[in-house]
């Protein structure tokens, strides 16, 4: 069965329809991959025990003949950030620890609406407060690359289960990079939909204003067919668009057939590269845009000013909002209560709960929030961070004026090892450099395998961004690329995991 | 809780002047609440229901719940702005308003802070002594409502000494306009009851709009109350209190009159007043301070995200203006004229707070005059005892139904007495009441003509009486059938019959 | 709302900020809070010097207005759904100790 787990998406769904394989010897294999490997990398918080059963009433329903999604039946794993109503939902933190929602998400109900088979929930930074799936409660996740290493964050979790094969597919978040940047340091591709794409009503909320649900994969096509599940409006959304969609599979293989990028102008953004970038990530990147232009993509260079305070507005923006957000936990509805010694008033009681359940960065963040919203900080601080909003919205605009589609390294490094960022939350927030502009802005941005870095043969990823609304374009520019790549390397990056079956023969 | 000093309020009228300042807020009686499609409890018909079953994943806050705005309250705010005169915002926002209650379950209020809906207006507001005060408007927001808690173990049912509380959120997300006054000068010795005069014509806009269920009673309307006193010739503004749980007219009345002896008493003895939040108490007639709150009033205020922006076209904003009913004062004279009251009649009915009951009771059916009658008669009297709005006793159509009863015959006005206390006692409609307790007259000829009989029997000379001219006679024998029938009889008709009895029988 | 060069962030606001947000620090944490939290304001303060007066502050990324629903209604949770999570109860109502403050 270890052929199976090694399939992507697109492979298993053509299996799957064909008959040639059932969904419960899919979901199987999964749940067994899962068992063998998920002690050493811990990317799941809970497996769920309704995946046979809901793979088994799959099976039923394709033996009737009903029509299916290309995924019916098909495993996914979901970021614990999202509401299930039939497991616990966490966020990575013990102030929710054990609770069981009585509603699903929505991205969760279409996942079910298509007859996707829910494998569990991934681990998470608490409250996707992070980069490198440090900050769960519940213990860090592993990269599969190297089980030493940081699978990054906050949906290292769903990025380790897809790189380790335990899921070909999963739900991520991203806020500032949450999906992206753990797609670049385990080799694995992860969406950030235009904002407003993918309804983010029960997804607990970390910066409203910036958050968004998307796909994480192996390949850009298991991404689209996954996003063409979960996309479109949602009514319970205020802030989800309206837009009629058009097919990101189709966007994906039509990218991936036509082998050219002429015509396509390809903007670098000057500001996110440079300083501060591991060597084998610039070399890795410039060799992409080598192959993009031996494709007929005119390379320009764009300049984007306003990016050199993104990640400060970002700091400002998230926080405050999280700061907000995150009120509601206090012991009175739901999740952890603790009650001081000697019983006390519920102002109390809050603020106990508050101090056992919350880990020092949510802390961290929820102060610094609180801090620039208040009375005579509001200006300086919140306001100002809005202000560069829109500087930044601007300086998209204008350099999608130049190019079609904006690229730069998804991670400024590889994977590093775990521990050795703690200390010092600035240099931690200084992993989401490249993909903080896109959640500013709204715009969509994908992160998919560029190659090794030469010094540490780790995976390393780049960062494609469009105007909002053109999602498609990443998929189409996307596939096309990826397919360039794998046939410039000869093979696929993730045959390269030292997870991958094929490679094993026992080995894990 | 000492009982504070107060002057008398003349004397302070003679030292201050009171400054005064209304946020009264305004339940909508949309169907559903603010942010959420679960049912409203201040729809009309709506009941309060069995605790926290008119929630979704929004009311409580729970993780992942997301706001979307009701069409209908939107509609209503903007006609409420436009009623009370106001200039409708061409783009207004949401906003959060961060602070951790039981009561709130994402601790922090969507609201609108400084972009409200609606903004400078103004409302005429009529006094009994014939004085008329502009009432400037600052703004109207729309804003949610707070669950409900109940506070367990203490000796008074309220918070303090409360041993744990109890949270309903039902009432959460309700949609909520707030509206809140300029700074209102010149009352003087009128504030009291301009006060109440105030809340009673916001009360009628609401109400004529058809937006709001406006029983102050349940909370439909709510008014907190600011006052300070600025000593005369200072040209210095005094620090106001505020004043809530204010829940009729009666209170708002008598509340401002209580702040304003009360504060008076404190500066002229050398004192300061706090600024704070003060809560009424209808029961010894008096405030008490609020605990005192060490957040002071950072609400970190910003942008609500999750909600757009809204944009009235001209279009929908001149489609409301052309939809809304008269100002005040032209239905005021419209009513008056229709109803043939004299200026002295309808002003008291105003000067009641009564206009929309009795409004209400005619259009149920029941005739201007005995609408009146009955509502600032007999159910005034009866709220008075209670210390209660006449409005939170009987409904204005159950008061037309006992109208109708007396004037088709069932009822003689003291019959309809009766049935009115049971009415207010819950035991039903005044049908019901009529029927359990059997108070109906009597209108049977046979039955009467029986009772009379009877009267006769032990007074037989009656008859010979009445027939020689002795008219009066017949008294005896009514009042005697009164007194056997229990008073369930028309005495107009006892008489006639025993004076056709008188003429007609031969002794 | 005065807006000059806010003051650099010290242990006595840290400790305010902790109670406007509820949360219990320890002296420990308060400490190590403000030096991390210093560290981090100093190097997003930089944020107003290209915040000037001409630039519009951007709350939402895109540009959607009126976004409202149709006054009808939905689903409701069972009360026992609602409750599902509740720390403590009483019947159908959460239950909380007793409140120190008031409500606003």
């Amino acid at each position: 069965m270890s052929e199976l787990i090694a399939l992507t998406a697109a492979a298993l769904s053509e299996k799957l329809a064909s008959r040639e394989v059932s969904s419960v010897e899919v979901t199987q294999a999964h749940l067994d991959r899962i068992a063998a490997v998920d002690g050493d990398i811990h990317a799941f918080l809970h497996v769920s025990e309704n995946a046979l059963a809901t793979a088994a009433e799959v099976d039923g329903a394709r033996k009737l003949g009903a029509k299916l999604n290309p995924l019916a039946g098909v495993p996914v794993a979901i970021k614990d950030v999202l509401c299930t109503l039939d497991m616990p939902s966490t966020a990575g933190s013990r102030i929710l620890e054990g609770w069981v929602p009585p509603y699903d998400a929505t991205v969760v109900s279409k996942l079910r609406a298509a007859k996707l088979i829910p494998l569990g929930k991934t681990n998470m930074d608490e409250f996707a407060m992070g980069s490198s799936t440090e900050h769960s409660a519940f213990g860090p996740t592993h990269n599969p690359w190297d089980l030493e290493r940081i699978p990054g964050g906050s949906g290292g979790g769903s990025a380790a289960a897809v790189a380790a094969f335990e899921a070909p597919l999963a739900l991520g978040s991203d806020t500032g990079g949450s999906i992206r940047q753990p797609a670049a340091v385990t080799g694995t591709v992860g969406m950030k939909p235009t904002y407003g794409g993918v309804s983010r009503y029960g997804a607990i909320a970390l910066a409203s204003s910036l958050d968004q649900v998307g796909p994480v994969s192996r390949t850009v096509l298991d991404a689209a067919l996954l996003h063409d599940v979960i996309g479109g409006h949602d009514p319970h959304d205020s802030t989800s668009l309206t837009d009629d969609w058009p097919s990101f599979a189709e966007a994906a293989r039509t990218g991936a057939a036509s082998g050219s990028l002429k015509g396509v102008r390809v903007g670098v953004v000057k500001e996110l590269g440079g300083e501060g970038f591991q060597a084998g990530v610039s070399e890795r990147f410039a060799e992409a845009l080598e192959v993009m232009a031996a494709a007929g993509a005119e390379i320009v260079e764009v300049s984007a000013p306003s990016f050199t305070y993104a990640v400060a507005a970002y700091y400002l923006i998230l926080p405050a909002e999280a700061s907000s957000n995150l009120a509601k936990f206090d012991s009175v509805r739901f999740g952890l209560r603790v009650n001081p010694k000697g019983g006390g008033t519920v102002e109390d009681v809050m603020a106990a709960t508050r101090e056992a359940g919350f880990g020092p960065e949510v802390k961290r963040r929820i102060i610094l929030g609180t801090y620039a919203l208040s009375a005579g900080y509001y200006d300086a601080y919140y306001g100002s961070a809005q202000k560069v909003r829109t500087l930044i919205q601007r300086d998209f605009a204008s350099a999608f004026e130049k190019a079609d589609v904006l690229v730069s390294p998804a991670a400024p490094t590889t994977a590093f090892k775990l521990g050795e960022k703690l200390e010092d939350p600035l240099s931690m927030y200084l992993n989401d450099v490249t993909t903080i502009p896109a959640n500013l802005a709204g715009v969509p941005g994908m992160g998919l395998p560029m190659g090794l870095a030469a010094e540490d043969g780790l995976p390393t990823g780049i960062q494609i961004m469009a105007p909002a609304h053109e999602d498609a374009r990443i998929y189409n520019v996307g596939a096309t690329l990826e397919a360039l790549l794998e046939q410039s390397w000869g093979h696929t990056l993730m045959s390269r995991a030292p997870g991958h079956p094929s490679a094993e023969g026992g080995k894990k | 809780m000492s009982s504070a000093e107060l002057m008398d309020f003349d004397k302070a009228l003679e030292l201050f002047e009171p400054m005064l300042g209304f946020e009264v807020h305004v339940e909508l009686n949309t169907k559903t609440k603010m942010f959420s499609s679960a049912p409203n409890p201040a729809a009309p018909g709506a009941d309060a229901g069995e605790p926290n079953t008119m929630v979704t994943p929004v009311c409580l806050g729970l993780p992942g719940s997301l706001p979307v705005v009701n069409e209908q309250a939107i509609r209503y705010s903007i006609s409420l702005g436009l009623a009370l005169g106001c200039e409708i915002a061409p783009s207004s926002r949401f906003a959060r308003k961060n602070y951790f209650y039981p009561d709130l379950a994402k601790n922090y209020q969507i609201s609108q802070f400084d972009e409200p809906i609606a903004h400078d207006g103004a409302v005429d507001v009529e006094l009994a002594n014939g004085k008329t005060f502009r009432i400037e408007i600052e703004r109207a927001h729309m804003e949610e409502d707070a669950g409900k808690l109940t506070h367990v173990g203490g000796s008074t049912g309220r918070i303090q000494g409360a041993e744990y509380s109890l949270v309903d959120y039902n009432r959460a997300g309700v949609p909520l306009v707030e509206i809140v006054t300029k700074m209102i000068p010149g009352a003087e010795q009128d504030a009291p009851e301009l006060a109440k005069a105030y809340v009673a014509v916001i009360r009628d806009i609401v109400v004529s709009l058809g937006i709001s269920e406006a029983r102050m009673e349940r909370g439909n309307l709510r008014c907190d109350a600011n006052i300070s006193l600025s000593p005369r010739g200072s040209g210095k503004l005094g620090t106001r209190t505020e004043t809530k749980n204010v829940n009729s007219l009666r209170s708002v009345e008598r509340s401002i009159r209580y702040e304003i002896q009360r504060q008076a008493a404190i500066l002229h003895a050398g004192g300061t007043i706090t600024q704070e939040t003060r809560h009424w108490h209808e029961d010894t007639g008096a405030t008490s301070a609020g605990r005192p709150k060490s957040d002071a009033d950072d609400y970190r205020y910003f942008p609500e995200p999750d909600l757009l922006p809204v944009e009235p076209s001209k279009a929908l904003i001149e489609e409301l203006r052309a939809a809304l009913p008269e100002p005040p004062a032209e239905r005021r004279k419209r009513l008056k004229d229709s109803w043939g009251f004299t200026d002295l009649e309808f002003q008291d009915v105003v000067n009641s707070g009564l206009l929309v009951e009795v409004e209400s009771t005619v259009a149920a059916g029941a005739s201007p005059a005995q609408a009146r009658k009955w509502w600032t008669g007999e159910i005034a009297r009866l709220a008075n005892a209670g210390s209660v709005d006449p409005s939170s006793l009987v409904s204005p159509a159950d008061v037309a139904a006992l109208v109708g009863l007396v004037e088709s015959g069932e009822l003689t006005d003291r019959l309809a007495r009766q049935v009115l206390e049971g009415v207010i006692a819950g035991e039903g409609t005044p049908s019901e009441v009529v029927e359990k307790r059997g108070l109906k007259v009597v209108s049977d000829d046979g039955a009467l003509i029986a009772a009379i009989d009877e009267a006769l029997a032990s007074q037989p000379d009656i008859l010979a009486k009445i027939r020689d001219g002795k008219v009066q006679a017949a008294g005896a024998v009514i009042g005697a059938v009164m007194k056997a029938m229990r008073g369930q009889a028309d005495a107009a008709r006892v008489r006639e019959l025993v004076l056709e009895r008188a003429n007609s029988s031969s002794s | 709302m005065t807006d000059s060069t806010p003051s650099p962030l010290d242990a006595v606001q840290v400790a305010h900020l902790a109670n406007l947000a509820r949360i219990a620090l320890t002296p420990e944490e308060t400490e190590k809070l403000t030096g991390e939290l210093g560290v981090i304001i100093e190097s997003i303060a930089k944020v107003s010097e290209v915040a000037t007066p001409d630039v519009p502050a951007t709350s939402h990324p895109i540009r959607l207005t009126n976004v409202f629903r149709p006054d009808v209604p939905g689903e409701t949770l069972t009360v026992e759904e609602a409750l599902s999570g509740a720390p403590e109860r009483d019947g159908d109502r959460f239950k909380v100790s007793a409140i120190l403050g008031e409500e606003q």
